[in-house]
């Protein structure tokens, strides 16, 4: 069984109204920000489902997802204006509702961030309760990713030796591997390992794991 | 160090001769290795977001974003009736204000959630004020909350589309109960003997927002867990005891909330939701 901290009773500090409406939709458009780093979205399309389809406008849930992404923790207090702070940073916003596709949670919702010139990702974010959340897309294909801990998201072509080489840039640098996941659509296409780490990762060593034929893209999350 | 159960809480309290409190603290920093400090420092931030939350809303109410809310703290402080002395008074009027802090898109602490986050502020906060006690035994109220809480999230469930109301409301004011009794004077099993008569007054309450909202009935039910939580503690303090020790009721809440239909848990499709009145207000906010 996890461990309940008391923080996990006597909190989260949080902008109201609701843990998985609000907080949770905070957490993960922060956290898609996080990945998107150090591009920076000037176009963000956000795509709700289920009870964020329904009732966003009631819970701040569309205030909270932009929040996330102007890089807003859950507890900041700007997120009651998050609306003016990115009408006047220029920034574009859409919300979608979608009431129609059917998704496996109820509060779901797409984000799709653009840098303006071109590069673009986009995630699928679940609010799980109690303001924790999990991301189970990347660019369409099925991940699972919580941003609990610090990880290591490369994105491949899904041809041999990609996982040894992770692993010996890893090892060269005395980096532990908590856990580490392969996700993938279908055989030789892109896919993307999710490697969880102990200690702290390099910037050298986030060049070193790029530099690999079948390997497209790195990103560091740092928690 | 580690309890799973109020029957474990009590024998290491009663074993190292502490308080809840104190034992609470010692699992934390035993589980996690931070320090004592740290965790205080953590928790003292924590309790001064509460301390703002439940007076922002008296002095500057504000309308929640469905409208269902706001105003009513103030409402309570400025009333020319107060049935209740100061205590509760004003126990009941901050834990509105959390509410309204909380529907206006404001700063609040979920303790233990976000829809029942009035109670365990406005007692200790009301019960500091009228007992003259400072931020020690104040962080000291808010160690005991938590070791309640954590048990009802490990052995029953805090969440309202789980458990219903009672499992929200009832769980904080069976933590803010424990505190009082703690705070007061009475020993950890009298502690645990308030919670047990604060989860089985509200055992059963459904969970039925208007609109699917954290507004109403969710505010009110607040004011409703504070004195409750009065109830339960004094009960304690005057040495009566539950028949059914708190462990068993905690279990007993559990069973309950799988018992009530899904329409009564926090879906808004039973309930005060459900009402004539409840789906038109609904269609009125959500513009259907």
């Amino acid at each position: 069984m996890e461990f309940i901290s008391l923080f996990d009773v006597i909190g989260p500090n949080m902008i109201g109204p609701s843990s998985s409406h609000t907080a949770g939709a905070a957490a993960m458009s922060l956290l898609a920000r996080k990945l998107f780093a150090p591009q920076k979205p000037k176009k963000v399309t956000f795509t709700l489902y289920g009870s964020f389809a329904n009732t966003y406008k009631g819970h701040g849930t569309d205030k909270a997802l932009l929040g996330g992404i102007l890089g807003f923790e859950p507890d900041d207090e700007r997120i009651r204006d998050s609306f003016k702070i990115a009408d006047e940073m220029g920034m574009n916003y859409t919300f979608i509702e979608d009431h129609d596709t059917e998704v496996p949670h109820s509060n779901t919702a797409d984000i799709f961030m653009d840098n303006g010139n071109g590069y673009t990702f986009s995630v699928r974010g679940v609010s799980v309760g109690g303001g924790k959340i999990k991301l189970t897309k990347f660019n369409g294909i099925d991940v699972e990713f919580t941003g609990e801990y610090s990880a290591i998201i490369v994105r491949q072509i899904d041809k041999p030796g990609v996982a040894a080489h992770i692993t010996k840039c890893l090892a060269d640098a005395n980096v532990n591997i908590a856990f580490m996941d392969l996700f993938r659509e279908s055989k030789g296409q892109t896919a993307y390992t999710i490697v969880h780490v102990d200690e702290h990762v390099s910037q050298l060593t986030v060049d070193n794991i790029s530099e690999f034929r079948y390997i497209e893209e790195v990103k560091l999350v740092q928690v | 160090m580690d309890f799973v159960n109020g029957k474990e809480l009590i024998k290491t309290c009663e074993e190292e001769g502490c308080p809840i409190s104190v034992t609470m603290l010692t699992r934390e920093r035993t589980e996690t290795l931070e320090t004592k400090e740290d965790i205080l420092a953590r928790l003292k931030v924590s309790l001064d977001i509460m301390k703002n939350s439940a007076t922002t809303s008296i002095e500057n109410p504000t309308k929640s974003i469905g409208g269902l809310i706001g105003g009513e703290a103030k409402k309570i402080m400025d009333s020319k009736i107060k049935l209740f002395g100061p205590l509760l008074t004003k126990a009941i009027a901050y834990s509105q204000s959390v509410l309204e802090v909380n529907a206006t898109m404001g700063l609040i602490v979920a303790a233990p959630t976000a829809g029942s986050s009035g109670v365990v502020p406005g007692v200790l906060i009301a019960l500091a004020e009228e007992y003259d006690l400072g931020d020690e035994e104040l962080l000291s109220g808010l160690l005991n909350t938590s070791a309640i809480g954590y048990l009802l999230m490990r052995n029953a469930s805090v969440a309202g589309a789980e458990g219903g109301c009672q499992a929200e409301v009832g769980s904080a004011s069976a933590m803010a109960a424990s505190a009082i009794v703690e705070l007061l004077g009475g020993t950890p099993a009298d502690c645990l003997n308030a919670a047990a008569f604060a989860i089985s007054n509200i055992l059963g309450m459904v969970c039925d927002p208007i609109a699917g909202l954290v507004e109403s009935p969710c505010q009110n039910r607040n004011a409703i867990g504070v004195t409750n939580a009065f109830t339960a503690a004094q009960l304690a303090l005057a040495g009566i005891t539950h028949p059914v020790p708190f462990d068993e009721m905690v279990d007993a809440m559990l069973k309950v909330g799988r018992q009530l239909p899904r329409e009564l848990r926090e879906t808004a499709l039973g309930g005060c939701a459900c009402t004539p009145t409840g789906c038109d207000l609904s269609c009125k906010i959500f513009g259907q």
